[in-house]
């Protein structure tokens, strides 16, 4: 099954190879990682995306709490919590294509932050089906460039993750 | 108003971190990078260095230190090629959950990543191996980490920290205060057992009517065998230890049932398999402690888990009373409220239990031929337990030798029986050995070793010469490597494969080439007079070398895939 796993670990040189040091050595998926200073500076918040069964992920959590940089680790898909991803697409702009695609950015909810004479580079967020989704529908030949942060994800209501 | 500090270098601030922390010897060997450190090590003589002559020798000199005491080890290398060196001791120690603090030469700063003489990535290449690492980036910095260092190699699950220390900053000053103690808020070990949790396990074990206790290297560790001792004898319930678990429980005590694993004992192997509950403590259910999972869980049992790293529960067993804590804090609360809850197991059943238990002891399955006339290598290492009564510290290679150690030498006491367990390290046994005696100078060592196993450190003869450490070494020389060639005995149709040994040296002339006494025995009756005039040169170190039989199979034997009641027996 598909685990959405964050965890707050000190932000210090090594620590982001240390995780994924940990999942290459012991054979874990990783699906995305995403990593990031927190408001504490001293602190960042790493989102990482994986599959597995509750015996995998159940030794997934345990061993990033063992991590001696690592200083706190939640499982998100254990409760309620919000997933987004950033995408940014580099499309084909010309002619009547043009209009299409703004057309489709917007029923998305995209936006376009850049564009030339020949090109639009759309600006997606969402949860990643919604994204996969998006380029699904735009006429494929016109993709000139895709990029994505992978997910990062925030428990809803009460679930705070902090130290 | 706060009084300004001395200003020291760098190198004087190791220095006085060691001193600090009461370091008594320092395994190690110079270079470039850490010169500073040197001559700063050379300037005092609290903490005393010892040269080695390989670096993988330091850091198991170390290792060998730190299992035989409570202590943390510490070894001292050079960048680069030091570092390399020093992997293999340090990934040793990692698996067998053993505290050391490797402090490494880095190139300066301004040269890291330059692909500098003598760089390498240290945090890098280390990192899969140790508990944690570190480079330090600022001389200010070296204190603090030093006290992290220490910190987290002693407690928890103990294991190996690097300290990677470029060369600039040992030359740079700062001022020295060493901090008392330290708090992390990303490390906090679990130290008292969940009650609720040690309430669960005492119904359990009062409902067991086939009970087993299986102990591994957790309560070698944790300073538990008194605790554990205590905790086997008011149940009287059987107990098995792991290699890395040997001492934890008198293996003279009749409750024993001896080693368990690939080439444990019939009687705890068919024990662990047919138990119904089963108390594991310190252990982590390793793939040569309960061969194939599958086998091993078609036998419904009820398992208590107790062991102080959370990660090594339900790993590869699932547990149904998992306790996480420090092991001797978790007996000691069971033995408390087994004692206040006044439960006791079905005593019936016991007796049923242990009657079939002795009827599996009656196998006897560590028998050997003793009429042979040449020297079989249980026979030896039987006459060294009976010529040293027991009373050794025992240290080992890896192959066939370490299991005849493990099988025929009996420890009594933790921390006698020092053994690469986990990594299965060739060439541990010398240089652990030489770190025991220093820890010990009046006992008795052995390193029990194997011909091919003694070659890949033979160079540590020179160290043990330097200080004069009086190491007895016990080579069952049978001109194969004896493991692999047991193996390709039984599963491919003799095909001895590399495993023999042609163009050995003769160890006679080697050892007395090191300055160390040599002694070659050929026959049985030679053996124990050869071992006796060995332990009586107090002062020499003597290498023995045993001409054993060639064909000597370990067993019993689980072959790898099959299940722990699947054994060959002899």
């Amino acid at each position: 099954m598909r685990h959405i796993i964050s965890a707050l670990l000190e932000n210090e040189a090594g620590a982001l190879s240390r995780v994924s040091g940990l999942f290459s050595a012991r054979g874990y998926n990783i699906e995305s990682l995403t990593v990031a200073p927190t408001e504490d500076a001293t602190l960042s918040r790493m989102t990482i995306v994986t599959t597995g069964s509750d015996e995998v992920i159940e030794q997934i959590t345990k061993q990033l709490n063992k991590l001696v940089d690592v200083v706190k680790v939640v499982d998100l898909s254990d409760g309620d919590h919000i997933e987004r991803e950033l995408m940014l697409v580099k499309v084909r702009a010309i002619g009547k294509d043009r209009e299409e695609m703004k057309r489709m950015a917007d029923i998305f909810r995209g936006r376009i932050i850049d564009v030339t004479d020949k090109d639009y580079t759309i600006e997606l967020t969402g949860t990643g089906s919604k994204l996969d989704a998006f380029l699904k529908a735009i006429d494929q030949s016109a993709i000139l460039e895709t990029v994505r942060t992978g997910a990062s994800g925030i428990g809803r209501g009460e679930r705070v993750l902090r130290v | 108003m706060r009084t300004k500090l001395m200003e020291l270098t760098g190198a004087e601030i190791v220095v006085r971190c060691l001193q600090e922390e009461g370091v008594e010897y320092v395994f190690g060997y110079p270079g470039g990078a850490v010169l500073f450190i040197y001559d700063e090590l050379f300037k005092q003589n609290r903490v005393k260095h010892i040269l080695v002559r390989h670096e993988q020798g330091a850091v198991h000199a170390a290792d060998g230190y730190a299992r035989s005491t409570d202590k943390v080890g510490v070894a001292l290398v050079t960048s680069g090629p030091g570092v390399t060196n020093a992997v293999t001791g340090i990934a040793t120690a990692y698996m067998d959950s053993i505290p050391l603090v490797v402090v490494t030469g880095q190139v300066p700063t301004h040269a890291i990543g330059q692909d500098a003489f003598q760089e390498c990535d240290t945090v890098g290449i280390t990192r899969p191996c140790v508990k944690h690492n570190f480079l330090v980036k600022e001389v200010r910095d070296i204190a603090q980490t030093m006290k992290k260092a220490f910190y987290i190699a002693s407690t928890g699950r103990p294991g190996p920290v690097v300290v990677d220390i470029p060369k600039d900053i040992t030359s740079q000053k700062a001022e020295f205060h060493y901090p008392e103690t330290i708090a992390m808020r990303s490390y906090n070990p679990v130290i008292k057992g969940h009650a609720g949790q040690i309430k669960k396990a005492i119904q359990v074990l009062a409902s067991a009517k086939r009970p087993m206790i299986y102990t591994g290297g957790g309560v070698i560790l944790g300073g538990a065998a008194e605790e554990l001792a205590q905790l086997v004898r008011r149940l009287g319930f059987p107990c098995t230890n792991t290699l890395m678990g040997l001492g934890g429980y008198p293996a003279t005590d009749r409750q024993f049932v001896g080693m368990l694993g690939m080439h444990g004992t019939y009687e705890a192997n068919m024990a662990m398999q047919h138990c119904d509950v089963l108390l594991a403590i310190g252990a982590r259910f390793d793939d040569r402690v309960i061969g194939n999972p599958r086998h091993f869980f078609a036998e419904p049992r009820t398992i208590i888990h107790v062991d102080i790293d959370p990660s090594s529960i339900s790993k590869r067993v699932k547990v149904d009373v998992p306790i996480v804590g420090n092991v001797r804090e978790v007996l000691r609360e069971l033995s408390r409220q087994l004692e206040a809850s006044n439960v006791t197991p079905d005593q019936e059943a016991l007796k049923t239990w242990w009657t079939q238990i002795e009827l599996w002891r009656g196998r006897d399955c560590l028998k050997y031929d003793r009429s042979s006339p040449v020297i079989k290598p249980q026979f030896v290492v039987e006459k060294l337990y009976e010529v040293t009564k027991g009373d050794a510290f025992i240290t080992s290679d890896v192959g066939q030798h370490q299991m005849w150690a493990a099988q025929f030498y009996k420890f009594t006491r933790p921390r006698r029986w020092i053994s690469s367990g986990g990594l299965g390290t060739m060439g541990f046994g010398l240089p652990a050995a030489l770190g025991v005696q220093l820890a010990h100078p009046r006992a008795m060592v052995a390193c029990v070793t194997g011909e091919a196993s003694i070659q890949m450190c033979i160079q540590e003869l020179s160290t043990c010469k330097q200080y004069r450490l009086p190491v007895k070494i016990v080579n069952l020389n049978n001109k194969y490597m004896g493991m692999v060639r047991q193996w390709q005995e039984f599963f491919h149709g003799n095909r001895y494969a590399e495993s023999y040994m042609d163009a050995l040296p003769d160890f006679v002339k080697l050892a007395e080439s090191y300055g160390h006494v040599g002694m070659r025995v050929e026959k049985p009756e030679d053996v124990e007079p050869a071992l006796k005039e060995a332990f009586s040169r107090k002062k020499d170190l003597v290498f023995m070398d045993f001409i054993t039989d060639q064909t000597e199979n370990v067993f019993p034997m689980v072959p790898g895939g099959k299940g722990l009641s699947e054994m060959i027996l002899v």
